[in-house]
C-alpha cells in the first residue's frame, strides 16, 4: 500500500482540572484520548464513533492540532507535525479542514456567506484564477445553494442550507482531509440524507479522507470504510465496517451496536439487545483496569486490575481490540 | 376496541399571531388513544408535534394562541374537553389525568431543591398527607424507576444526577400521581444510545404497570418502530398519515413517508447504496402554499390530474382498512411509488 495521508501513533490529549480561584491548583487530568493510533488514506473515511464524553470530538480536533497533543505523534504526508508551531501549521491548514456540528455556531452571524467562504482564500493568501467572487459562487452551487445567495446572512439560510455554507467553506481549498464532527447530527432527518449525500459526491470527485465524528451508528455505517470504537478515551475495538457491523468482537461495541433503534417494527421487536447497566463513569476518574468493567456483563477480576491491550484479533488483520474476554 | 379512548382529539388548530403573519402550527388535528395504547407522533421540526401536545395539556399561553377544536379527556367522571374547559380545570387535570416529560432533563428540574422536594411537591398537590408520606412514595417511585439506593439518593441535587438518571427522576415526578395520559415529548433525544434504550425500556414497563395512554412524540423512526402501536406521520402542521406501526414501515400511504424512510441509513444494510433524499425543504408555516404542502418536495404530484395537488388541499382520507393519507394519489398509484422510490 502506499504512504498513509495521515498516521496517528499513540495520540493523548490530557486536560487539566483545577481547583478553581485566584491561587487555582491542578487537581488531575481528564485523559479526554487516551493513545490511539489511525492511519488514513486518499478516498477513505474513517468513522469515530462513542458516546458522550467518550473522546471522540477531542480526538478530531486534536488530530488537526486545534488542540495541542500531550503526547503521541501526527504525520501528515511523512511530516512530523505533533508539535508545529500555529505560524508552521498555517499552509498546511488548506490541506486539512474541519466541519462542525452546529450549522447555527459555527458560523459568524455578521458575515456574509461570500465573505465566510472567501475567507479561506484570504487567510492563505491565495487568489483563485476569476477572482474570489467567482470561485465563491462556484464553490455555492457546487454544493447545492443558490449562487446569487452570496450577499446574505446566516440567519437568512436554514439549518440544511447552513451545513451546505460550512461544507463549502471546508472545500474551498481542495483539502486532502477533512475531519466532519458530527456533520448532521443537528439536521433534521430528511435534510440529513442530503448532506451525506453532498459529502459523499465531494469525496469522489476530490478524493478527500473524512474522519468522520459521530454518535449516530446508522450513518458511519453508511459513510465509513473503517470504524473506530472509542470509551472513556480508549480505543475499545477497531476494524473494517463490515467485519465490525456484522461480526462485532468487543462486548462494548456489541451492545452498541444492540442498543441503536432498527426503523422496522417487525424486526426491531424480535431483535436481540443488551441493555447495559449504569451510565459512563466520569472521564475525571475512570475506573481501574479496562475502562468498560463497571458495565460489562463479562467482566472479572482480571478485567478489574489489569487494562487490556488493544491487540489485533480473527481473520483480518486490521481488526484490534482491547478486551480480555473477546465475543466468539 | 370496544374501550373508549381515554383521549378524543378532533380538528384541533394551533396558531400563533406573529408580526410576519399567521402561524399555523397545528392544523385540523383528530385522533384518539386509549389506555394501554402507545401513539408516536413522528415529524420534523415545526410540523407541530410537540404544539399539539402542549394543547391537549393545556401548556400554551390561552392569550397568545388561538386554538379551536376539541380534545377530551374520558375521565370516569365523564369527558371533559381540555380546550374548552376553565384553565383552573384543565390545572387540575396536569399531573393527575395527564402528564408530560420533556425532552432536557438538564433544563426540567429545578437545580435549588432535592430530588425529594420536587416529587413530594408533585405529590402534595393530589394527596393528602404530611411530607413524611410524601416523602415515602418519592422513594417508592425512585425505586421503581430504577434509582439505586433511592432513600439515599432523595436527598440530592439534580446536578449530582446523570442525564439518563435525571430523565428517571422526570419519569417518576410524571408519574407519581398515577395519570391515564403519558406524553412523552422526545424523551430520548438527548441521551446515549445505550441509556436510550434504558429509558425506552422503563417507559413500556411504566406503561404496562400504570396501563396508560401513551404519546411519544420523536423524530427518530428506529424508536418509533420499536414501541408503537399507532402512528402519525406530521408535516407542516398536518397529520398527513395514519396508520398501524406496520402499516406505516411496510405501506406507507404517503409521499413524506416513502421519502422519510427510504433516506435514512438502516443499520445492518452494508452495502452503503446512496441515499434517497427528500429534495428541497419544509414550508413556511406563515402563508402555506395552496393546495398539497408537500407538493414542493413530492416526485410524484405530477401523476396527479388537472394540477390538483396545486389547487386544492388533499383531506386525509382513508386508503386501506385503518389507514389514512393525505394524497390524492390512489392507493394502486401509491404502492406504484413505493416500488418505484427504493421498494420498502
Amino acid at each position: 500500500m502506499t504512504e498513509p495521508l495521515l498516521k496517528i501513533e499513540g495520540l493523548k490529549k490530557h486536560f487539566p482540572t483545577t481547583t478553581g480561584g485566584a491561587f487555582s491548583k491542578v487537581k488531575g487530568t481528564v485523559k479526554a484520548v487516551d493513545g490511539i493510533d489511525l492511519e488514513i488514506y486518499p478516498g477513505q473515511t474513517i468513522g469515530l464513533v462513542g458516546e458522550s464524553g467518550c473522546g471522540k470530538t477531542t480526538a478530531g480536533r486534536t488530530i488537526l492540532k486545534l488542540y495541542e497533543p500531550t503526547g503521541g505523534k501526527i504525520t501528515f504526508e511523512g511530516q512530523d507535525i505533533t508539535h508545529l508551531k500555529p505560524k508552521q501549521m498555517k499552509p498546511l491548514r488548506s490541506q486539512m479542514q474541519m466541519i462542525f456540528q452546529d450549522p447555527f455556531a459555527s458560523l459568524n452571524p455578521r458575515h456574509t456567506v461570500g465573505t465566510l467562504i472567501g475567507a479561506a482564500f484570504e487567510i492563505q493568501g491565495i487568489t483563485p484564477a476569476g477572482g474570489v467572487e467567482a470561485e465563491v459562487q462556484r464553490l455555492m452551487a457546487r454544493v447545492g445553494l443558490n449562487p446569487e445567495h452570496i450577499n446574505r446572512y446566516p440567519h437568512e439560510f436554514s439549518g440544511g442550507q447552513r451545513q451546505r455554507i460550512g461544507v463549502a467553506r471546508a472545500i474551498a481549498l481542495k483539502p486532502k482531509l477533512i475531519v466532519a464532527d458530527e456533520p448532521v447530527s443537528a439536521l433534521d432527518v430528511s435534510i440529513q440524507a442530503q448532506v451525506v449525500n453532498l459529502l459523499e459526491d465531494l469525496q469522489d470527485e476530490f478524493n478527500m479522507a473524512y474522519i468522520f465524528v459521530a454518535h449516530d451508528l446508522s450513518v458511519v455505517q453508511h459513510i465509513s470504510d473503517r470504524v473506530i470504537v472509542m470509551y472513556l478515551g480508549k480505543v475499545m475495538e477497531e476494524a473494517e465496517k463490515v467485519d465490525l457491523f456484522t461480526h462485532p468482537r468487543h462486548p462494548y461495541t456489541k451492545a452498541l451496536l444492540s442498543a441503536v433503534p432498527v426503523a422496522d417494527p417487525i424486526k426491531g421487536r424480535k431483535r436481540e439487545r443488551i441493555i447495559l447497566q449504569g451510565d459512563l463513569p466520569s472521564p475525571v476518574n475512570p475506573p481501574a483496569g479496562c475502562v468498560f468493567n463497571t458495565r460489562c456483563w463479562k467482566a472479572q477480576d482480571k478485567c478489574r486490575t489489569q487494562v487490556p491491550e488493544l491487540m489485533q484479533i480473527g481473520k483480518d488483520p486490521s481488526h484490534r481490540i482491547a478486551c480480555h474476554f473477546p465475543e466468539d | 376496541m370496544t374501550l373508549k379512548p381515554f383521549l378524543e382529539v378532533k380538528n384541533l388548530n394551533v396558531a400563533f399571531p406573529t408580526e410576519d403573519g399567521l402561524v399555523q402550527a397545528s392544523n385540523d388535528i383528530s385522533f384518539t388513544v386509549a389506555r394501554g395504547e402507545t401513539l408516536a407522533v413522528v415529524g420534523e421540526s415545526g410540523s407541530g408535534k410537540s404544539v399539539t401536545s402542549l394543547a391537549v395539556m393545556g401548556l400554551h399561553d390561552r392569550k397568545r394562541t388561538q386554538i379551536t377544536g376539541q380534545a377530551f379527556l374520558n375521565l370516569e367522571s365523564g369527558p371533559v374537553d381540555v380546550i374548552s374547559a376553565d384553565a383552573e380545570v384543565v390545572r387540575k387535570l396536569r399531573g393527575k389525568a395527564m402528564s408530560m416529560i420533556f425532552q432536557d432533563p438538564m433544563s426540567a428540574l429545578h437545580p435549588y431543591y432535592s430530588i425529594g422536594n420536587q416529587l413530594i411537591e408533585a405529590w402534595s398537590l393530589y394527596n393528602e398527607g404530611d411530607k413524611a408520606a410524601g416523602k415515602k412514595r418519592a422513594i417508592e417511585m425512585l425505586d421503581l424507576v430504577g434509582i439505586p439506593d433511592a432513600s439515599k439518593r432523595v436527598d440530592e441535587f439534580p446536578h449530582q444526577f446523570s442525564g439518563g438518571m435525571r430523565q428517571r427522576v422526570m419519569i417518576a415526578m410524571a408519574l407519581i400521581n398515577n395519570p391515564s395520559l403519558l406524553i412523552a415529548d422526545e424523551p430520548t433525544t438527548a441521551l446515549d444510545v445505550t441509556v436510550q434504550s434504558q429509558i425506552l425500556q422503563l417507559i413500556r414497563e411504566m406503561q404496562k404497570e400504570f396501563n396508560m395512554a401513551l404519546i411519544l412524540i420523536t423524530h427518530d423512526l428506529g424508536v418509533v418502530a420499536e414501541v408503537a402501536d399507532r402512528v402519525n406521520v406530521m408535516y407542516a402542521g398536518k397529520i398527513v398519515e395514519s396508520g398501524s406501526a406496520e402499516d406505516i414501515y411496510y405501506r406507507p400511504d404517503h409521499p413524506y413517508s416513502i421519502g422519510l424512510l427510504n433516506s435514512i441509513p438502516k443499520i445492518g444494510e452494508l452495502d452503503s447504496k446512496r441515499l434517497v433524499a427528500i429534495p428541497g425543504q419544509p414550508p413556511s408555516l406563515i402563508n402555506l402554499p395552496r393546495g398539497c404542502s408537500f407538493r414542493a418536495r413530492c416526485s410524484f404530484s405530477d401523476r396527479v390530474a388537472n394540477n390538483l395537488c396545486a389547487t386544492t388541499a388533499p383531506t386525509l382520507d382513508t386508503k386501506t382498512t385503518d389507514h389514512f393519507s393525505r394524497c390524492h394519489l390512489t392507493e394502486a398509484e401509491l404502492v406504484k411509488a413505493r416500488k418505484e422510490s427504493g421498494g420498502i
